[in-house]
Order: structure tokens, then sequence, then C-alpha cells
């Protein structure tokens, strides 16, 4: 056996609207950041038109030069023509490996015999899946988010044997990406058609959060994407990880915090957990029921720990 | 235009025959299809016996194994493509790569249909299923609008079949993973969404409460129609304000669009429902059959009547239909 080698952080693309400064600002922090890669780009919805193509392309270079591996991410619904015409930008960007998180970004990519990475939005549960990406050019793969730890495992070893053996990344920490919609839900919360927005999620730079009628938080509006209330935080879990064969963990980016966030996690991978400082923005709450096979919105550690 | 019908037994699938579908469709008992619940869906020799009696009468059956195959699982849905092969379906609605692959390896000459779970809504994301998989046809999501579809339909590789009624998605099929964050279940892992086993009712003070697996997902006041709490049709509160805060109980109802559908050269309209009584699919079957024969005698003359727009209506969620996201406005 070979020693395991080390777990790699990445920094996820940034799920929420924010405003030019914010982007800049983030990611001249996020360049000092012990993290190996950092994905950029616009995910979620084709109306966020404050950065441009060109503006991320930037941002990758200079990030590039801070010595961060950079991937483009794709938007994951795509839905029309000018969708199409963004996207074949993104791929024919000529310098950074593409995220592909639909099948239009995979048919584009592996039409022109490009590599890319395979997000968890295309819903990768099987080896056979794996063996259909590997040949089509598949470089890393991200997992569904809902797959716990066991299914994980196994798959990573089941791929191994089928002769896949691409780098697996694992979502380890931020809200979940749980759907995405043609509607606009935070349009609709201020009673505005998508069409006419006014860009009203540039507002919520870490979005709106749903509760039931009983104050309980459960998901979190961005736009057309859903996700969780709660931050997914498996810090605890990298050598487990690692142990099986996982290579990259995910952190997704927040509006506030995301330093520590970084820190801890590179501390973690390191061996050695921080205790948790009380001064660190913990107003949201944790979750982690998904990595052990149980509902998402679980959390299994206790909040007071 | 192809009629589809669901079937969640035989009875319903013999409904759908006798009261015109063109096609049916229907799952195994088991978690290889997206309406997995308890009591419905076709053992192995009901099925022989539906797919015999829509033949006798000249109708196509397609096999609905459309969750995604599980790393613990995969030989449960692989036998689940080669059970329906073998009992001579027309085609098998799929959704995952792996087992598209599989089905294309090693039955090359059924027709392979991506199951709405696959979530293809641009012509290119058809194309890789073109070309990886050779699909025939697409079932598309309950996504996009009508201006979409057209622009899809005119570059598509494959023949189109889009929801016609029925229960309303309006998040994108296939990535979807809200169910699971509240239940532990979902569509693509194990054929459901807000599951059965996870719903509680509760008269409370406060009025009917629905709960799954203990959230809350609606209240309802005295009088008040209460409808089965899946989750993304509850009220919540955002900022401060309370109500359908993802959507509204309701049904997609597309019979005005059927002009339209047929113009962009759509092969097929689908209705929704495997878990309704075989009464609901018999009425909408009986109402999209004469709606299509008229489409046919008379395209530019199309105007649904009255009669059909009502009795889907009283069949539909809360009562109400809408065009769901084929309506810009919607979204």
């Amino acid at each position: 056996m070979t020693t395991p080698p080390t777990l790699q952080l990445s920094l996820g693309p940034v799920l929420f609207y924010w405003t030019r400064e914010h982007y800049a600002n983030f990611y001249r922090e996020a360049a000092d950041w012990p993290v190996e890669i950092i994905t950029l780009g616009e995910t979620v919805c084709s109306r966020r038109r404050d950065m441009k193509l060109d503006d991320w392309l930037g941002i990758g270079r200079e990030l590039s030069q801070a010595g961060k591996q950079i991937v483009l991410a794709s938007q994951t619904l795509i839905e029309s023509e000018a969708d199409l015409r963004d996207l074949r930008k993104i791929c024919d960007n000529g310098n950074f490996i593409v995220e592909a998180n639909d099948q239009s970004a995979l048919q584009l990519l592996s039409h022109a015999g490009l590599p890319f990475i395979a997000g968890a939005a295309l819903n990768l549960y099987n080896p056979a899946t794996l063996g259909v990406m590997n040949r089509a050019g598949m470089q890393r793969w991200q997992a569904p988010v809902e797959m716990s730890r066991d299914d994980l495992a196994q798959l990573i070893a089941d791929g191994h044997q089928a002769g896949v053996n691409q780098p697996c990344e694992v979502f380890a920490y931020g809200h979940l990406p749980l759907a995405w919609s043609s509607r606009c839900f935070t349009a609709r919360r201020h009673q505005k058609s998508k069409d006419r927005c006014q860009f009203v999620c540039q507002k919520y730079p870490e979005g709106l959060v749903l509760r039931t009628q009983e104050s309980r938080d459960v998901f979190t509006l961005n736009g057309i994407q859903t996700l969780s209330s709660a931050c997914q935080d498996l810090r605890h879990e990298l050598t487990t990880m690692t142990n099986m064969g996982v290579s990259v963990a995910r952190l997704s980016p927040r509006a506030e915090g995301m330093a520590e966030v970084v820190h801890a996690f590179d501390q973690a991978r390191n061996g050695s957990l921080p205790p948790p400082d009380p001064l660190t923005l913990v107003e949201v709450g944790i979750c982690d029921g998904y990595w052990y096979g149980r509902p998402g919105m679980d959390n299994t550690r206790p909040q007071a720990n | 235009m192809e009629l589809v019908c669901p079937a969640g037994n035989l009875p319903a699938l013999k409904r759908a025959v006798d009261k015109g579908a063109d096609a049916i469709y229907f799952g195994f008992q088991n978690i290889t299809n997206a309406r997995q619940f308890a009591g419905l869906n076709f053992t192995e020799k009901r099925a022989r016996e539906g797919i015999d009696y829509a033949h006798k009468q000249g109708k196509r059956v397609f096999c609905a194994i459309n969750t995604y195959p599980q790393p613990n699982g995969w030989q449960q849905w692989t036998r689940a493509v080669d059970q329906a092969v073998n009992m001579g379906v027309d085609a098998l609605i799929l959704a995952d790569m792996g087992l598209l692959d599989y089905a294309t390896k090693h039955h090359p000459d059924v027709a392979r249909h991506l199951s709405v779970q696959g979530s293809a809504t641009s012509h290119e994301a058809l194309r890789f299923y073109h070309q990886h998989f050779g699909i025939k046809r697409a079932v598309l999501p309950r996504v996009l609008s009508i201006t979409q579809v057209r622009d899809l339909a005119k570059q598509t590789p494959v023949e189109l079949e889009v929801f016609a009624f029925g229960s309303l998605c309006i998040m994108a099929e296939g990535r979807c993973y809200l169910s699971s964050y509240l239940t532990g279940e979902s569509p693509n892992t194990r054929g459901v969404c807000s599951p059965a086993a996870h719903v509680r009712w509760e008269e409370t003070p406060r009025g009917l409460e629905s709960r799954l697996n203990n959230v809350l997902i609606d209240r309802y006041a005295e009088g008040e129609r209460a409808g089965y709490p899946t989750l993304c049709k509850g009220r919540f509160e955002v900022t401060g304000g309370t109500y359908h805060a993802i959507e509204e109980p309701t049904s997609l109802n597309t019979l005005e669009l059927l002009p339209e559908l047929r113009n962009l050269g759509i092969s097929a309209v689908k209705i929704e429902g495997r878990q309704r009584s075989p009464a609901y699919v018999s009425k909408v079957a009986g109402i999209w059959r004469q709606a299509l024969d008229r489409l046919e005698h008379a395209p530019g003359r199309f105007h649904p009547e009255h009669a059909w727009m009502e009795g889907l209506a009283e069949l539909s969620e809360g009562a109400t239909t809408t065009l769901g996201a084929y309506e810009r406005r919607w979204k």
C-alpha cells in the first residue's frame, strides 16, 4: 500500500449573484488561501450579466499566476439558444478546463474532443455511467450531492475496477445546490416576473431563507436555484474521504467568513482540526445527513460541541 | 400526435387503451421506476397481460425504468431492462447514461426513449443522448417556454414527447434533490418525491397540518381544500411573507397549445399520473382522445371545448390548471 495522496481543496463557483466588487475582493483574497483548485463562472442564471466571460477569464489568469488550477463552470439549466451561445463561448475559451453541468455542455465538449470535469448535476451514480464519461473525456468527477459515504466508497472502488481512475470531488462545505427551475423564486418573492426581475437576487449575497410556518429554516432561494438552508459541513470526514479514494473536497463560497472555513478545512486535512471558534460566523445551521445515508438536512453532530 | 397515457396497474392500462390511448407507459413494482408507490405498478405477469391487451388493439407499450441505478443495485436495473425487452415492450424509457449504454449494447433493436428524468433541455443535450445511445425519442422537462420548445424542435435530432396534462414538476426533472434533503429518498434514488411514508396529518388548534418527515409543509384553515404535501407546493415564510413560495398546488394542462405543438412537429403528448386511479386515467384519456381527433380533422379551427377544460380542471390538483413554464409570464 502506498500512502494515500493528500486531499486537495477546491473552491466551488459562487452560486449567488454578487456585485463586481464583491467578486473581485473575494478572489483577491482567495489567491492566498490554501486551496489548489478554483472553479469560476455563473452556473445559475443567464440574466446575471455583471460578470462577462472575459471578466472570469481575467480573474482566472490572475489566480492561475497565484498557482491555482482554474476551472470554468457551465450553467446547469440550459433553456434557450442564447444560453447555448454563451455555453459555446465557455467551451471555446481556449485556456481553462470546463466543468460540464448539463448534457449540452457534455455534448459540446466531448464533440470537440475537449477534456472536462463532470459536475454533480450530471447524475453519475454508477460505474457504467462513469465508464460513459470516461470515454467522453472526463478528467475529474463530482458525486451527486445526495450520495452517501458508503455508496460513494463503493462507486469509487467499482469505478477503479472498471478502469475509471479519474479523481473524485465531494461537496464538503456550503449550502447544498438541490434544484433548478425555470421560475425565479427571488423575483416571485418580489412579485416580479423573471423577465423583469430587476436583478433583485443581487440584494441577497447568500440567498433568501425559506422557513416553515413554525419558523424552521428549510431551504435557501437563490434565483432559479433552491439550496439547503443549512450548510453541509464534512470537515470531520476528510480522513475518511482520503481513505476511500476521494481526491478533492469542494468548499462552496459563502458571502462572509470563507477564509475561516478554508483555513479550518486546511488544518483538518493536515490532521489538526481546530476547535470551533465561538467568534466565527455560525448564524447558519449545519447539516451532514446525506453523508451518513440519512435525510440531507439531518445533523449528526450536536450543535453545542 | 401520439397520445401517451400512464398505467399504474392493469385496469388503468386497459381503460387507457379502451379510451383511445395510442401508447401506454408503465413501470415495475420496485425502485427502477420514478413512480414507486405502495400497491402500484406491475408484476411480470400483469405486465405481460397488459402488453398483450394493448398489442391486440394495435397500441404500443413503453416501460419506464427511469430512476438512477445505485452503486449497490446495478443488476436490479439491468434485470428490469432485460425483463421489459423479453416481454416485448415497444420502447424503454430510460434516464441514466450507464443504463442507456447497457440497453444500447445489449438490446440495440429496442427503441430507447430518454425519460424526462434525463434532464435534456436543449438540442445539444439531445444530440449527446442521440450520438451516444441512439435514442429515438426524448421527453422534455416541464421547464421550457413554448418559444424555447419551438427553437429546440427546429434542431432536434430525435422525436419529441411533451407533457400535456397532470402534476406539474416545476424543477428541472432529474436534477431535483429536495425530496432526499427532507426525507432521504428522491426521484433519482428511490423513484419517489415527498414519499407517503414520511407524511403525517394532524388536527391542531391552529388548523389541519401536513408534515413531511416532521417538517411543516402546510397548514389549512377550516374549509380550505387540503392537498398532498408535495414539498414544493406548501406554504412557507420568506422575509416575513407566508405564501406558496415555490408553486401552488395546480396541474399542467396544455390543451390550448395543441395546434402549436402539432405545428412544431411534436410526436407525442404525455399524460402524467401512474399513481392515479383507473377512473382518472380513463377520463383524462377520453378527453384528450377527443381533442386530438378534433385537431386532426380541422387543425386550423381547433379550440378546446369548455366541457373538456372543465372535466380536466375537476381532475386537477387544487381544481386549477396552468400552462406552467410553456407560458413565459409563469416564470
